[in-house]
This record gives C-alpha cells, sequence and structure tokens, in this order.
C-alpha cells in the first residue's frame, strides 16, 4: 500500500526496507494553546502521490510545512529516505540536528506554495537556475541548460526573459513548479498550488502536474480542492479531520465509497461547490 | 567682494575637502549601515543584542561633540592624535552609519515573510537568502530614504570645520575673517551646498529608477516639474504637474 497510517514507531534503519521515503512519527504540533496534529503517523512510499483533503483547518498545510522544514514539531520525529529530518543520530542518540543536518535531508525536499512566491528580483530562468548554481553547485551552463528544459516542460519557453510580475498567475506558478523540480528533489509537496488562481488559470496548471505525474517517478505530497485531478494522479488519499487521519485509501474508493460519514460530507460540499 | 586670490586658495580646496569628507562618510556609514542592519535582522539575540547596542549607543551621539572627543580627549587616553579629517569621517561614519542601519532593517523586515520561505524550500544558507534574495528585494525601498541621510550628512560635514579641517565651511569663515564682507561668502556657501544635495538627489534618483526596474517594476514616470524639485516622487497616478500642484501639501 502507497501509503499506510499507523502508530508504529520507526526504528531507524528504514533505507535498508527501500520503498518507504517519507515518514512521520507521532508528530504534535501546538499553535499556543491549540494542539494543530496530535500524534499524527503515517508514511508515503518511493514514487507514490498521496494527496490530502480535509476541511480547511484540518491541518494540512502545516503538514507540508512539518515537512518543509518551515515548521517544527513539539513532539514526535519525521524521517526522509532513512534519514532524521528532526533529528540527528549522535552515538546512538537522537539529538537537536545541526542547521547543517537539515540543510542536507532538506534537499530531498521540494515546494510549490500557493501563492507561488517566485523571487521578483530575478527573470524567469534565473529564478530556475539560481538555486541549483548555488546550493547544489552546478555549474552555470548545465543549470541553464537544465532549467531551459523544464521551462519547456511547463510550456514557458518564450518567457525566460521576463521578470515574475510581467506573467499571469498561472505563468508564474508554472514557472515555480520548475524552480522546485530544478533542484531534483525526491518528494514534491504541492499545496492547494491552484488555489490562488483565476478560474481560468487553473486547468493549464493542472495539466502540468498532471504530465509531471505520469512521466516523472517523482515522490508527492499534495493538498488539493481539486477532486478529479486528485483522482487522477492519487495512488492514495488521506482523508483529514482535525488534525487526524480519518479514512484512507486508493482514490476510487474514498471518492466513489467513502466509509466515513465526514468524508461523505466533506466531498458533497466541495463537489457542490464546483 | 571676495577677492580672486583668496577665491583659488581657500574656497575651491575646500569645495574638494567637503567632497571627500563627504564620500569617505557616506562609504563607512553605507558598510555600517548594511552589516549593523542585517544583523539586526538576525534569529541569534545575540547577534541582534550587539547590533542593537551600537544603533542606541551611536544614534544617540553627537556627531560635533563626538568628534572633539576624538580630536581632543582620545590622544590624552591613548597618546597618539588622529589626523583631523579622520577623526571627522570616522564620527559621522560611525552616527551615520547607525542612523542607515534602521533604514536597512526596516527595508529587510518589510520583504515578505513568504521570500524567506522560498528560499529555504529551496536550500539556501541565510547568508545566501540575504545577497540573491532579500537584500536585492529589500533595496529600491531602501534608496529614497538613504537619499534624504546622505543630504543630511553632506550638510553634516561642516561640522569638520570646528576641528580644522579645512572644507568649504572653514574656508568660508576664512575669506570672512580675511574680507571685511561677510554676506557674499555664506550666501555663496548656501548655494553650494543645495547644488552638490540636488546633484546627489538626481544620481539617488537614477540609482531608484534601476533598482526598481532589476525587480521588474516599471520606472516611476517623472513630469519635468518633478524632475526640477526636490521632492519624493509622486506615488503611481502622478499623470503630470498641474495636479501636483492643485494639491500642493
Ligand atoms: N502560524 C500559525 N499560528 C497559529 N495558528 C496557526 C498557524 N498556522 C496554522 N494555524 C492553525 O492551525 C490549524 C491548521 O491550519 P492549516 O494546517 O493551515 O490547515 P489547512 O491547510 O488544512 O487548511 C488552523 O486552525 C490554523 O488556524
Ligand atoms: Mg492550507
Amino acid at each position: 500500500m502507497p501509503a499506510s497510517v499507523d502508530s508504529q514507531e520507526s526504528n531507524g534503519q528504514s533505507r535498508a526496507s527501500g520503498a518507504e521515503l517519507v515518514r512521520f512519527n507521532k508528530i504534535t504540533k501546538r499553535f499556543g494553546d491549540v494542539k494543530v496534529l496530535d500524534e499524527l503517523s503515517f508514511s508515503v512510499d518511493t514514487g507514490k502521490h498521496v494527496t490530502l483533503i480535509g476541511p480547511s483547518g484540518s491541518g494540512k498545510t502545516t503538514i507540508l510545512r512539518l515537512l518543509m522544514t518551515l515548521l517544527t514539531p513539539d513532539e514526535g520525529s519525521i524521517v526522509v529516505d532513512g534519514d532524521y529530518l528532526t533529528h540527528q543520530e549522535k552515538n546512538g542518540k537522537l539529538v537537536k540536528p545541526s542547521e547543517k543536518h537539515v540543510r542536507e535531508v532538506r534537499k530531498k525536499i521540494g515546494m510549490v506554495f500557493q501563492q507561488f512566491n517566485l523571487f521578483p528580483n530575478m527573470k524567469v530562468l534565473r529564478n530556475v537556475t539560481e538555486a541549483p548554481r548555488h546550493v547544489l553547485g552546478l555549474p552555470k551552463d548545465e543549470a541553464v541548460h537544465r532549467a531551459e528544459e523544464l521551462i519547456e516542460l511547463v510550456g514557458l519557453s518564450e518567457h525566460l526573459d521576463k521578470y515574475p510580475s510581467q506573467l499571469s498567475g498561472g505563468q508564474q506558478q508554472r514557472v515555480a513548479i520548475a524552480r522546485a523540480l530544478a533542484m531534483r528533489p525526491q518528494v514534491l509537496c504541492l499545496d492547494e498550488v491552484t488555489a490562488a488562481l483565476d478560474p481560468e488559470l487553473v486547468a493549464g496548471v493542472l495539466d502540468v502536474l498532471r504530465d509531471i505525474a505520469q512521466t516523472a517517478d517523482i515522490t508527492m505530497l499534495v493538498v488539493t480542492h481539486e477532486m478529479s485531478f486528485a483522482r487522477d494522479i492519487s495512488d492514495a488519499v488521506l482523508m483529514f479531520d482535525a488534525g487526524k487521519i480519518i479514512e484512507s485509501g486508493p482514490p476510487d474508493k474514498i471518492f466513489t465509497d467513502p466509509e466515513h460519514g465526514r468524508t461523505r460530507e466533506f466531498l458533497s460540499t466541495v463537489l457542490r461547490g464546483l | 567682494m571676495m577677492t580672486r586670490g583668496m577665491f583659488e586658495t581657500y574656497f575651491l580646496p575646500g569645495v574638494w575637502i567637503t567632497i571627500q569628507v563627504t564620500l569617505y562618510s557616506a562609504l563607512m556609514a553605507a558598510v555600517i549601515a548594511f552589516v549593523i542592519g542585517t544583523m539586526r535582522t538576525s534569529q541569534l539575540w545575540i547577534v541582534r543584542f550587539i547590533s542593537g547596542t551600537y544603533f542606541e549607543i551611536f544614534r544617540g551621539m553627537s556627531a560635533l561633540v563626538f568628534m572633539f572627543w576624538l580630536v581632543f580627549s582620545l590622544p590624552l587616553i591613548f597618546q597618539w592624535q588622529l589626523v583631523p579629517m579622520f577623526a571627522g569621517v570616522l564620527a559621522m561614519g560611525l552616527t551615520y552609519g547607525a542612523y542607515g542601519s534602521e533604514i536597512v532593517r526596516g527595508a529587510l523586515a518589510a520583504v515578505p515573510v513568504a521570500q524567506r520561505e522560498a528560499g529555504l524550500a529551496l536550500g539556501f544558507s541565510r547568508f545566501d537568502r540575504l545577497r540573491r534574495i532579500e537584500i536585492p528585494q529589500a533595496w529600491p525601498e531602501m534608496v529614497p530614504p538613504l537619499n534624504n541621510l546622505l543630504i543630511e550628512l553632506l550638510k553634516c560635514t561642516a561640522l569638520v570645520s570646528t576641528i580644522t579641517v579645512a572644507d568649504m565651511t572653514f574656508a568660508g569663515n576664512l575669506v570672512r575673517i580675511g574680507e571685511s564682507e561677510s554676506a557674499p561668502i555664506y550666501t555663496l556657501l548656501l548655494v553650494v551646498y543645495f547644488v552638490m544635495a540636488f546633484i546627489i538627489t538626481r544620481g539617488m534618483r537614477v540609482v531608484e529608477r534601476q533598482a526598481k526596474a532589476g525587480i521588474g517594476q516599471a520606472p516611476p514616470r517623472t513630469s519635468f516639474w518633478e524632475k526640477l524639485s526636490l521632492r519624493e516622487p509622486g506615488g503611481e497616478g502622478t499623470t503630470g504637474a498641474p495636479s501636483k500642484i492643485g494639491g500642493a501639501q
């Protein structure tokens, strides 16, 4: 099963077991007094596309931001490709990770944001080459070559020399996708990447993502309210409510025959909104 | 009227000294402003504490008294004498660096958090984020207030005349003592400071336009009247001079 929900502790040597790429171990996250995630555990296998659905405020963004290290959990641990993201192993003990360790593990994770967050001071090409050059240390021509390929993939070859402010939201989001992919992450996190777009621009972005999901062997963790898109690309769907996974399974099952009442309720409100 | 001899022997070299003092102090202040300003946005409390302490001390320091202290008190303590011009540059560089750090800090704080997060998500180090993402985006915001500060600094350089640096104000005083008439020389001084300030503003306007173009913002349109005035460039929607004059502040 591509995504599994359990409460089993990782033994810290999952690299050997192969298939599992991301694991959340009893993650608790609080904002002030509010417990947003309560001992949440789940895992994602290599190459699988897992979609998180659920009502607004149920903690989906928080999960992606924890994985991207934009937040740190209060309790529990996260393992990526056999390495602790939230900890560091020293003499068999788990300690607070060094900045260097976090940066090393973080390279395996990429993220596309709802608001694109392109760098306004860089043209399209440089938005995509900057991190490969200065974080991965690629030579300039190699980074440019890689970027040009990806920008072509997202259909923006004519716009290499424009600033983000000269592009539409949909185009900006496609650049952001290319920018994240240029780092060749093992896991790509997509947080409601079409939610900030004008309706007529949504399809273009989703088409690009469908294409990537089909052709690239990249693991994806997707938060979306676009249910038909979720159905097309997902290997597994996790239904969240109030920081808990209340139901999980293959998309056909979740979307056509959900077991949980809350899932049915949520799906009907989302689908009605279409 | 001032004689040609006085003018060439004292006043022209004085103008050059004023330019030099302004340049050197501005350069020093700029370095301090950027270093202290970015340190003040650090996540580490100790870095913020050190830079914040610098800011508080030097913002409250009188540049003039500080110059006197460097020239007259410091030698008594350390047994060596600073060159007066160096003391003047030091005093102004340190104090104006503190003012400038506030501009740098404020502009950096105004860069959206999302930009920092996008940089983090791509794996940039803190230093790379500052250098490649945050400072370039904050820079256009800094230029207009830095322009104001630079003009204040220019006018403040007249203080060095009190510690025997022969800048143009010093030369002006000499001329007043040497000749019996004092009115023309001070009028001339006012005009020269004004012209220098005007040139700085024109230069900084070019810098600002380039900075904005460098982040994909259309360069601000300036009308003929704005080109002549020393006012801040108008906001968007400024179509021409009449409306601006009509809505005079
Ligand atoms: N930085 C924050 N500070 C305080 N509360 C937050 C913060 N981020 C998220 N929350 C709260 O955490 C809960 C989950 O948020 P989020 O993960 O964004 O939900 P979702 O993405 O599923 O809509 C919400 O109740 C939200 O208000
Ligand atoms: Mg969200």
